[in-house]
């Protein structure tokens, strides 16, 4: 088998006659992507590796439910999303509540109304945003996020699907997607303003 | 445009997806609104964070587990 000639389409057909190159080489086309989401989504290595493994066998076993009406990737994609989402469930609760994710989110429109000065810390000097200490905060507020929310962020802002595909991914509408992912994003800019305003 | 519309649409902004006629007035009352203006500027700073974060590379022990696994299934 020539490698990096065939498409995703073609790998799977030659998958379904039980050519297990194609196979490996299919793995090896998506694993980082697949490793990313998870350790995105989960936050750390030993969760990240059984979403991966969950996801590829259950991806193998399905293979025959896979018709085609989307692109093998963004199929791909919800394997994926299904076992992180999984996973988030069966372990004990990191994530906000949504209700609690909500009232943080908009405590900044309210703070902004009420007349409070907002803190301006996208001036600081590159060198102190993007510090260890800073990302592990980062990775730790995304790690807080409701696990819908975590999801849309994880598809869109980090791994760079689509608005629309993310949809596909997750089953939502395009505007759901949206404004998920905008609530998201409020929510680590609130986070990170709290950590660099205590550092000043 | 009031501050509350200008929080509903700031991701809608900075990812230039707002029909341009709501950009404009939304690039208005940045000019005068000072809070609206912090928001905008340290949300788009964390967008600019998160997407300097390396990707997470699968490490080579577990792409070897997987590899034996997909194989022995």
């Amino acid at each position: 088998m020539n490698k990096n000639v065939h498409t995703d389409d073609e790998l799977i057909a030659l998958i379904r006659g039980d050519d297990s190159e194609a196979l490996e080489e299919l793995v090896s086309r998506y694993e980082d992507r697949v490793y990313n989401l998870a350790y995105r989504m989960l936050g750390n290595k030993e969760d990240a590796e059984d979403v991966l493994q969950d996801t590829f066998l259950n991806a193998v076993r399905g293979l025959d439910s896979f018709k085609g009406k989307s692109s093998f990737s963004t199929w791909l994609y919800r394997v994926a999303a299904n076992a992180a989402l999984t996973k988030i469930r069966k372990r004990s609760r990191r994530e906000k509540s949504e209700s609690e994710f909500l009232d943080d989110v908009y405590s900044v429109r309210q703070a902004a109304h009420s007349g409070v000065v907002l803190t301006d810390w996208s001036t600081n000097p590159a060198t102190s945003l993007l510090d260890e200490e800073a990302r592990k905060e980062l990775q730790k507020a995304i790690g807080e996020l409701p696990e819908i929310y975590k999801a849309v962020f994880v598809l869109r802002d980090v791994q760079g699907l689509p608005a629309a595909d993310v949809a596909e991914v997750l089953g939502l509408s395009v505007a759901a997607v949206k404004s998920r992912l905008h609530r998201a994003r409020l929510y680590l800019r609130n986070r990170l303003s709290s950590y660099f305003a205590e550092e000043e | 445009m009031n501050c509350q519309e200008i929080f509903e649409n700031l991701s809608d902004y900075l990812d230039e997806d707002l029909a341009q006629i709501k950009c404009r007035e939304l690039e208005l009352h940045l000019k005068t609104c000072k809070n609206c203006r912090v928001v905008v500027d340290t949300l788009r700073q964390t967008i600019e964070l998160y997407h300097s974060i390396p990707s997470q590379k699968i490490p080579d022990d577990v792409r070897l587990r997987l590899h034996r696994i997909i194989n022995l299934r």
